[in-house]
């Protein structure tokens, strides 16, 4: 690891202080992502502000929605009464992530700021736009088992690895973010980007701002939902492919769906053209798979990666049918 | 049988030590290159070295401690190297494996991929913390009755995850068991007593 000045920040304005202090200042909470990316010398920070004292960690509700502390664990999200109540598909997204160590030590923030886990970001020795930006895309060529089938650019095929970003973005949470004094909130599906020219970038988030919360307005999938999650292992793996889904069934039609898919592109990846079919129809295997028909109609494989349409696709249906068991 | 490296060990120094300084003096002979660049960058990290020490105070299995350690420490190398509490397992040193798992105030965590200047003030439990004296923990009797490891090396690990899957509430069934403790690998694949030893405790 190469040597970086520790700072401790019990407040939002000292940790952004200490930010400026150099160019490549860090912030670190969990740690659970950046320590393994400080010790592959792949992330190299000057400063390294521990933000952890600082006063975020709460579950707060009103009546229009829940905000998530950015500091909370997320063992202590996945295990709050009012998530697993009100937002399960919120508790059994984190419940599929990781080991229950690392929940212990893993925060809201930093589960939606963790970076890809493509092969080729992490071997220095291969070539990867998103760590060193014009060395060119180890994986589109290359051993792309794990890659993108949706919003892939020339420069980048990762896929983002989080399982609590797909219930987020499911539910259309926002992110709401400290710049200095001003306040601002980002949709959820503004949040995270696709690679483009720029894959170096996995965000939205300005450079030295703080997320202080995450905030899930109050919905009705919390009676017909699924989150599936398919992977190399029964559990602590990423996904190969996951779904999450929600329907509200009011008088024996879906009201509204949201159907949204994790381990395939850059970002939580929402496939609004399949809940917008599904949305005003009686819930039928008929109609789920050809929901799950639409959801895939877009999707473009690489050499090693075409089983993940089918898995998309077969997932969904099982998911949808799932929800209203 | 006498032990030859054993007995060639200078006084005052340990296996260990000796293993330490044998493998660095190896690179020597073996890459001087490689050795004289990290020589050159190392004028930085001397520098550093002296510049990063930061003062901290932890509890370790009930014992307040004292140091000055450099930043980049892992609370796994401050256990090891340090305080020389072996019983934690290097593993993969990326959170992969679990064989680095203690207790932070109670709750268990990968103690690799944390840096030891972030647990200032908190109370560390580690496996060797965790006997009363001569007395195995329960779940140490358990590992052993119930044949919950082979080789033995993610076993402090794997004993400090279970402490924590019972007291978390998450050992109900097997299956359960199996779910909470999948953050702990065991490569020679002793699951079935682990978790078997788990249910035992659970009961």
């Amino acid at each position: 690891m190469k040597p970086f000045i520790f700072l401790k920040a019990a407040d939002i304005k000292t940790a952004q202080t200490g930010y400026k202090k150099n160019a490549a200042s860090q912030f670190i909470a969990g740690g659970t992502n950046l320590l393994d990316l400080m010790k592959k010398e792949i992330a190299l920070p000057g400063n390294v502000i521990d933000i952890n004292q600082i006063a975020i960690k709460e579950i707060k509700t009103d009546t229009a929605s829940i905000s998530i502390g950015a500091l909370a664990l997320n063992s202590f999200v996945a295990e709050h009464a009012e998530i697993i109540n009100n937002y399960p598909l919120v508790a059994k997204a984190l419940l599929a992530g990781a080991s229950a160590q690392i929940r212990n030590m893993a925060t809201a923030s930093g589960n939606i700021l963790q970076r890809t886990r493509c092969p080729y970001f992490y071997d220095v020795a291969m070539p990867c736009n998103k760590r060193q930006p014009g060395s060119g895309c180890g994986a589109k060529e290359g051993l792309n088992r794990m890659s993108a089938i949706f919003g892939a650019s020339e420069n980048c095929v990762a896929v983002h690895p989080s399982d609590f970003c797909i219930a987020l973005a499911a539910l259309d949470a926002k992110v709401v973010v400290q710049t200095d004094v001003k306040e601002s909130s980002i949709p959820f599906k503004d949040f995270h980007r696709l690679p483009g020219n720029t894959p170096d970038k996995d965000n939205n988030l300005a450079k030295g701002s703080l997320i202080t919360k995450i905030v899930i307005p109050k919905n009705n999938f919390n009676k017909n939902f699924h989150y599936l999650k398919i992977r190399d292992r029964a559990s602590y793996a990423f996904a190969l492919v996951s779904v999450a889904v929600g329907l509200y069934i009011e008088g024996g039609k879906i009201k509204a769906a949201t159907i949204a898919a994790g381990g395939v592109a850059h970002k939580p990846w929402r496939l609004y053209e399949a809940e917008q079919f599904l949305t005003g129809k009686t819930p039928s295997e008929e109609i789920f798979k050809q929901a799950a028909a639409i959801a895939i109609k877009n999707a473009k494989p690489l050499q090693h990666n075409g089983f993940k349409i089918k898995m998309l696709q077969n997932g969904i249906e099982l998911a949808l049918k799932n929800a209203m068991a | 049988m006498i032990n030859r490296e054993e007995k060639e060990l200078p006084v005052g120094s340990s296996r260990r030590d000796f293993l330490k300084k044998s493998a660095a003096l190896t690179a020597v002979a073996v890459i001087p290159a490689a050795i004289d660049t990290a020589a050159k960058q190392r004028l930085d990290e001397k520098y550093a070295y002296q510049l990063e020490q930061m003062p901290l105070s932890i509890e370790i299995n009930g014992v307040q401690k004292k140091f000055k350690v450099d930043t980049r420490t892992t609370l796994l190398d401050l256990l090891r190297e340090e305080l020389h509490l072996t019983g934690t397992k290097k593993g993969c040193d990326h959170g992969q494996c679990g064989a680095c798992t203690v207790h932070i105030n109670g709750k268990r965590i990968n103690a690799c991929l944390t840096l030891a200047v972030m647990q200032n003030g908190n109370k560390i439990t580690t496996i060797e913390g965790l006997a009363n004296g001569d007395e195995l923990h329960p779940m140490q009797k358990a590992f052993i009755k119930c044949d919950g490891f082979q080789c033995g090396y993610c076993t402090p690990g794997q004993i400090m995850s279970a402490v924590a899957c019972i007291a978390e509430g998450h050992a109900k069934n097997e299956e359960e068991i199996k779910e909470f403790m999948s953050g702990n690998l065991c490569r020679c694949g002793a699951y079935n007593g682990i978790a078997n030893a788990i249910k035992e405790v659970a009961q």
